[in-house]
């Protein structure tokens, strides 16, 4: 990949296929999670994405005379594909999973160069335009104990079936915040999660698993070399840091950090979303720095802002700052003095 | 007096080799908050050709007497009496429309684009050529805005012209798309107008890149560098 290597030359078995198709595994168990506790109209939704993604980077390598084969193959497209799906409420029609797609393999990976070019996440670029051009329709999560058939999910989906409003319900991140704006300091968190049926056991109800899942897919990733420790622990530690201190000086008023950090993308964006190779930071404290001031922008944005998460724009404000941050977190040359 | 060729050259350099918008990349902030739509973009863009023609032929005719040390503060001053002329007629005839526009026409004093020509076309050229000048740059100015205008508003609400009625009490605007369309809010808000204009100098740049090849007599576009080839 690299023109150049360090030594000892070792011939490791990494290519982007592979590391990509090891991400889609790790996604696995965060699925199954979500199929058997949400719904299974996850599913119809991967595979809108998962063709829309390839028609779109077929469409733009054919227009980029680029090999088609070659990058079809990769997984890239599809990883990206799959994380707006999961980003993305799980009932949302089919077009608007199509359009946030496209926006993030069109505009957001090829129109800055293709794979390996790109300064935002795409996933995240879908997330974010998409909560800005439709946030009705963004903010519609199923609401808790409906029961809907496979097809009855596929029709909705689809546009075959009107879209009830009874069967839209909030993130648990939202409900919460919600419920503490219209109390006004009369209800209290604790009363809240104990009495709202969308809360679970330490965060929302079905989703608490799905965040577990996403958990046990990292920590297989982490292990199998696929991403570091840095960025993920700094994310999960900027997250839990800002909400600890909060919820210890005022627990009436904020959700205590094991809630946060199995709630929403908190986790998904900690093992599949700033790990991304290419649009995070790549140097040692460079991940640190990254991952610890997303976390805590989550936080802010998701507890203080007019967003049900703030996952998506952290991650993007941290993408920003990426060359900035590994400018000044350069390790010195092997051989060289620190750099004063 | 001006001849053929240097009015077709001030012609070209204003519509299209020098446009405003897409190549100087001037007047960006009315350029990102007014083209929301048609109208709101085609309205300025007249506010802003009416100020350019009067500042360049003033400032072409006083060139001489103007000392070089204070010329901006001059040129200013020339420009910020013009666009109150502009901004009072506004309010007066077109008054709904002058309270869309809002803060952007008195803004024209400050758009780079007005001062642009008057440095750098009107301080060094007779009043002929300076009028010829500030017309068609703003003439440039006038068909971007009003096509990133309509592309913002088509993608936008699914609709075209919409607020004609402000200027022309009897039309309506044009609705293109189903009454469902949900409309992509994102092309109406300024990283929208980011991307949209974005795509029109791409394309603008594809369009020359082609007709260099096809003048220097290739058939086909440059190939891009470094050919990859296909492993899988």
């Amino acid at each position: 990949m690299m023109a150049w290597s360090t030594p000892p030359y070792l011939l490791a078995d990494v290519s982007v296929r592979r590391v990509m198709l090891q991400v889609l595994v790790a996604l696995l168990p965060g699925i199954a999670a979500y199929v058997w506790l949400i719904g299974p109209s996850i599913l119809v939704q991967l595979v809108i994405a998962t063709l829309a993604a390839l028609l779109g980077e077929a469409v733009m390598l054919r227009l980029r005379r680029r090999p088609l084969l070659l990058f079809l193959t990769d997984g890239s497209a599809i990883v990206s594909a799959w994380l707006i799906a999961l980003a993305f409420p799980p009932l949302s029609p089919w077009w608007l999973t199509v359009v946030g797609v496209l926006f993030a393999i069109v505009i957001a990976k090829h129109l800055y160069g293709g794979l390996g070019q790109n300064p935002f996440n795409p996933a995240m670029i879908a997330f974010a335009a998409c909560i800005v051009s439709f946030p009705a329709l963004m903010s519609q999560w199923p609401a808790l104990g409906l029961k809907l058939s496979l097809a009855e999910q596929f029709e909705i989906i689809a546009g075959l079936a009107p879209r009830i409003d009874a069967m839209s319900g909030a993130t648990p991140l939202d409900a919460l915040k919600t419920a503490l704006k219209l109390g006004e300091g009369a209800v209290d968190v604790p009363t809240l999660l104990a009495n709202q049926d969308v809360f679970g056991n330490f965060a929302g109800r079905g989703w608490e698993w799905v965040s577990v899942g996403y958990l046990l897919g990292g920590l297989w990733l982490w292990q199998r070399k696929i991403i570091t420790w840095q960025t993920p622990v700094a994310f999960v530690g900027g997250l839990t840091l800002l909400a600890a201190i909060l919820w210890a000086w005022n627990p009436q008023q904020f959700a205590s950090p094991l809630f946060h950090l199995f709630s929403g993308g908190s986790l998904l964006g900690a093992f599949f979303i700033v790990t991304d190779p290419v649009s995070g930071s790549t140097t040692f404290r460079g991940k640190l720095i990254f991952g610890f001031l997303a976390g805590a922008i989550a936080y802010v944005i998701r507890v203080f802002g007019g967003y049900p998460d703030g996952v998506a724009f952290a991650v993007l404000l941290m993408n920003l700052c990426v060359p900035l941050i590994d400018m000044y977190t350069q390790p010195p040359i092997f051989g060289m003095k620190n750099p004063k | 007096m001006i001849s053929r060729d240097e009015l077709s050259e001030i012609r070209d350099n204003g519509l299209w080799k020098q446009n405003s918008s897409l190549v100087q990349i001037l007047g960006l902030c009315p350029l990102l908050a007014v083209t929301t739509n048609v109208v709101n973009g085609v309205m300025l863009s007249l506010a802003t050709i009416i100020v350019m023609a009067i500042a360049n032929v003033a400032v072409a005719s006083l060139r001489n007497l103007i000392p070089h040390e204070i010329r901006i503060p001059v040129f200013i001053l020339i420009v910020a009496a013009l666009v109150t002329v502009v901004d009072l007629l506004f309010n007066a005839q077109l008054h709904e429309l002058y309270l869309v526009l809002g803060i952007f026409i008195p803004l024209i004093v400050t758009n780079c684009i007005v001062l642009a020509r008057v440095e750098a076309f009107a301080n060094k050229n007779p009043p002929l050529q300076a009028a010829f000048d500030g017309v068609f740059m703003g003439v440039g100015m006038l068909w971007t805005l009003a096509l990133l205008g309509g592309l913002r508003e088509l993608i936008g609400g699914g609709t075209l012209f919409s607020g004609i009625d402000m200027v022309f009490p009897g039309l309506q605007p044009l609705q293109l798309l189903p009454a469902d369309y949900p409309g992509l809010l994102l092309a109406m808000l300024p990283p929208g107008a980011f991307i949209l204009l974005g795509c029109l100098i791409a394309w603008k740049n594809w369009v020359e890149a082609r007709a260099a090849a096809r003048h220097s007599g290739q058939r086909s576009l440059p190939t891009p560098p470094a050919p990859l080839t296909d492993h899988a």
